[in-house]
């Protein structure tokens, strides 16, 4: 168990410094650019809650998050004012109740099964997106308007504005960090974290551990959704790409290369992987060569990730600051 | 005669065409130390199991202080005051001891689904983590990692974990097993202690330690139970003599 | 006309399973014996695919470049195996579905390097062009009945050397048992590297089978391989038998579906391993 130590504070202190300077910098293409990899940094945190956390290995995870970009679209998509408050409340609404019968179903299974019925369950919605000619089929959904961010008549955000939406985004994976931080210290986070390390004591012990795993699950699978709701209202174009399983293992693969069972590791996948992905085809058209092999050198030799590493660098150092710390 | 704490009639547990138990009928009082004695393969092992509803049985019943609790799973087990130990050390390796009894201790709140305040903050679940360490001797090791700790203290860190749910029942699955003599005494030393206040079935193979322990003995063959009665009984029975002492002897030499 | 196209579905649907069983059965022994959760297993079908274009573009023949392409592919699973495989073994499977979901990228942009992105078709041989007349206006391909034929024969002999043979046995001991097999003393790497290769080379093989029909393109093996995963699951991990029927079901309503649902055909297949997984968690031949 990763305790978050003074350095490791410090250090995301000064992230946070970086990412709260970096439109005044940076050009409005690299603003978006991080705009959408903190939107994924979301999706990839709350994949965290059940792979890192939780010992739940989901591989259908953008299931969630195409999920809420598409009920967005939907539901939505065609309204000239889009209440946003209304539109969040019932997308963040669906998506949970989705991950509550997906995860019932799955809760029951473990091991590779859990694994394989995740991964079913996302192709089904995939196929159901993908073939369905009223939600746009294979070439997707577009969105007229953006939400619009009121309180009594007066507009808090304009999402219209490519700065405004970097610090809205921003102001959500700080609030995503935050609560998921707030649970993993409460009483219920000791227990998820108790049954990824050995289930059957935990159960031993008098907790009912499929019921807390749902909750995970569906905690989780909001927060994808929300994800997916920024998504579809930064794009505003959304296809079933989004839900197909080649995202949910990149997916895993920023979770895993950032350091998994922290709740900043995801955070620093997901920057690398996305701008490795923006950044490597200038180099060559088959970039995705040099990603696999990436994937195999953290596999075998990262398996902690850069959380890990960092975590190891700063206990190096602090030692001394934070032995006899818990929690 | 004392409080039936808990009772188990006509138990029975096949596995396919294997009795693992057959037929067991047992009483086990409140306040007392019973211990079920058996050769390998008597389905000791799978009788725990049942009790703790890590298995349900194939017919028979199980009460808990008049309630059937035949078919509990293991939460619920815990949660109604039978606390277990495993045989297998079971422990999770990769917290702190203090960690380890806190999940223990946590389970006293009536539900764990809560979300907001720090868990750090329930002094009442520190206190019984505390106490639980305390009981077994671990309290200067509560910051040690336990998959660090040696071999015995994990086996201690196992009973401590048990306690730290508070249990009115005791389920310990050979307590001793595995252990020096050292380690051994100070566990035995333990159990003693709570024997004073606390109900007690133990399955353990150290005869040494069954009899300098136990109120009561069940012993145990092929699934069934062959004898019951006091210390004395059990030491001076002929058929268990027959069944087991003198079986054991040899598969120990 | 109704009865005599329902016909044809159904042969189709039984082809298409068949595919779905040469698939799956190594699939679902990868899985059994060796632990390892393999999502590379789709590059092996697009591997056997692309062999046998390459290959009956060579020679000319489908059969010779099927012959040839057979040990290249077993060569490939073993290859995969040593180098990659190996190193999961006391691995999370979440290590594992990582490094094998990197092999399918690799693999990708292997095959783009090597054939580029186009469609390509391969021919079939003269010998098995022909369809056979059902009734008036309603013919089937002879080489759809090859196909089926083909995966028949091999289904048999894979029950044979399963069931009668000591390499069989020790399979069977090892999908029931892992620690067993160790315990008898039995070469586990050995065995390791033969299941591994042999699954490889039978999802190759439906790939090489499949070229004919489906063209062969890039990402071919993505699709099937979820597909695969769906009847394994179904099957339950580790049993042949329920890889078999779980093929068969799967092909039946995937082809029937895509007859009677158009608008939902996909997740035709995925409702129904819902529903199966919602009565049997372990799948209709898993073991608790």
């Amino acid at each position: 168990m990763h305790t978050v130590t003074r350095p490791i504070i410090i250090f995301l202190c000064l992230c946070l410094a970086l990412l709260l300077l970096f439109p005044m910098v940076g050009s409005a293409f690299y603003t978006g650019l991080v705009t959408k990899i903190m939107i994924l940094s979301i999706f990839t945190i709350s994949l965290d809650l059940l792979i890192g956390f939780t010992g739940l290995v989901s591989f259908g995870h953008a299931a969630f998050f195409g999920i809420g970009a598409y009920l967005l679209a939907i539901l939505f998509g065609d309204l000239e004012h889009i209440n946003y408050w209304w539109s969040l409340t019932l997308t963040l609404s669906l998506t949970g109740l989705a991950a509550l019968l997906v995860g019932w179903l799955c809760i029951r299974t473990s091991g590779i099964y859990f694994i394989m019925l995740t991964l079913a369950f996302a192709q089904m919605f995939f196929y159901f997106f993908f073939e369905s000619p009223r939600f746009g089929g294979d070439d997707g959904i577009f969105m007229m308007n953006k939400p619009e961010i009121t309180l009594a008549t007066r507009q808090l955000v304009d999402l219209d504005n490519e700065h405004d939406f970097y610090y809205f985004v921003l102001a959500w994976l700080v609030g995503v960090y935050l609560f998921l931080s707030m649970i993993l210290r409460a009483p219920f986070g000791h227990v998820l974290i108790a049954i990824k390390a050995n289930e059957q004591r935990v159960r031993a012990l008098g907790y009912s551990t499929p019921h807390y795993k749902l909750v995970s699950f569906v905690i989780a699978g909001t927060i994808a959704g929300l994800a997916g709701f920024l998504e579809a209202a930064h794009t505003s174009f959304i296809t079933p790409a989004y839900l197909g399983w080649h995202e949910s293992g990149m997916a895993i693969m920023m979770v895993i290369l950032g350091g998994m069972g922290t709740l900043f590791g995801p955070v620093i996948g997901t920057f690398i992987v996305v701008l490795l992905q923006d950044f490597l085809p200038n180099f060559t058209e088959h970039w995705k060569l040099i990603m696999g092999g990436i994937i195999i050198f953290v596999v075998l030799f990262l398996p902690n990730g850069i959380a890990g590493l960092i975590y190891s660098i700063s206990n190096r150092f602090f030692s001394r600051e934070n032995s006899g710390r818990e929690g | 005669m004392s409080e039936i704490i808990l009772r188990t009639e006509h138990l029975c547990k096949n596995f396919g065409g294997l009795k693992a138990t057959d037929d067991v009928s047992l009483e086990f009082e409140r306040g007392k130390v019973h211990a079920i004695l058996g050769p390998n393969g008597a389905g000791k092992t799978t009788l725990i199991n049942l009790l703790s509803g890590e298995l349900l049985p194939s017919s028979g019943r199980i009460l808990f202080k008049g309630y059937d609790i035949t078919d509990a799973r293991p939460e619920k087990v815990s949660r109604i005051g039978i606390g277990r130990s495993f045989q297998k050390t079971n422990i999770l390796p990769g917290f702190s001891c203090l960690q380890n009894c806190w999940i223990g201790a946590q389970s006293c709140l009536i539900t764990s689904m809560r979300f907001f305040r720090p868990a750090k903050h329930l002094r009442m679940v520190h206190r019984r983590a505390d106490h639980a360490l305390q009981l077994c001797g671990l309290s200067n090791k509560r910051n040690q990692i336990a998959g660090t700790m040696s071999y015995g203290e994990q086996r201690q860190l196992e009973i401590a974990m048990m306690l730290a749910t508070e249990p009115e029942l005791l389920l310990l699955d050979e307590p001793l097993a595995g252990m020096g003599t050292e380690e051994s005494q100070q566990v035995t030393a333990l159990l003693k202690e709570l024997a004073k206040e606390q109900t007690l079935i133990l399955i353990e193979h150290d005869m040494d330690a069954v009899f300098s322990l136990a109120d009561r003995i069940t012993v145990m063959v092929d699934g069934a139970e062959l004898e019951t009665g006091s210390v004395e009984q059990i030491r001076n029975s002929q058929a268990v003599q027959d069944a087991y002492l003198g079986h054991d002897e040899e598969d120990a030499a | 006309m109704e009865s005599s196209f329902y016909f044809i579905q159904l042969l189709n649907g039984i082809q298409y399973g068949f595919l779905l069983f040469l698939m799956a059965s190594g699939l679902t022994l990868i899985f059994g014996i060796m632990g390892i959760i393999n999502l590379a297993h789709g590059a092996f079908y697009m591997v056997g695919a692309y062999l046998c274009y390459w290959l009956t573009g060579i020679t000319g023949n489908l059969f010779t470049g099927i012959l040839l392409a057979i040990p290249l592919s077993i060569l490939v699973g073993y290859a995969v195996e040593r180098l990659a495989i190996s190193y999961l073994y006391r691995r999370d499977h979440l290590y594992q579905v990582l490094l094998t979901y990197a092999l399918i990228l690799i693999a990708n942009e292997l095959q783009s390097i090597l054939w580029g992105n186009d469609v390509h078709s391969v021919p079939i041989p003269e010998l098995l062009r022909g369809s056979v007349q059902l009734t008036d206006n309603q013919a089937y391909p002879v080489y759809r009945l090859f196909i089926s034929a083909t995966c028949i024969l091999l289904a048999a002999v894979m029950y044979w050397v399963i069931q009668k043979t000591r390499l069989g046995m020790t399979i069977r001991a090892g999908a029931s048992n892992r620690e067993m097999v160790q315990a008898l003393g039995i070469n586990i790497n050995w065995l390791f590297a033969i299941v591994f290769s042999m699954g490889a080379a039978l999802a190759a093989f439906a790939g090489m089978l499949a070229a004919p029909v489906n063209t062969v393109y890039p990402g071919i093996g993505d699709n099937i391989l979820i597909i695969s995963f769906v009847v394994v699951v179904i099957g339950g991990i580790g049993s042949i038998k329920g890889a078999f029927i779980g093929a068969l079901l799967i092909g039946l309503a995937d082809t029937f579906g895509k007859v009677l649902l158009p608008e939902m055909a996909s997740m035709v297949v995925y409702t129904l391993m819902a529903a199966v997984l919602f009565w049997r968690p372990q799948g209709l031949f898993g073991k608790v």
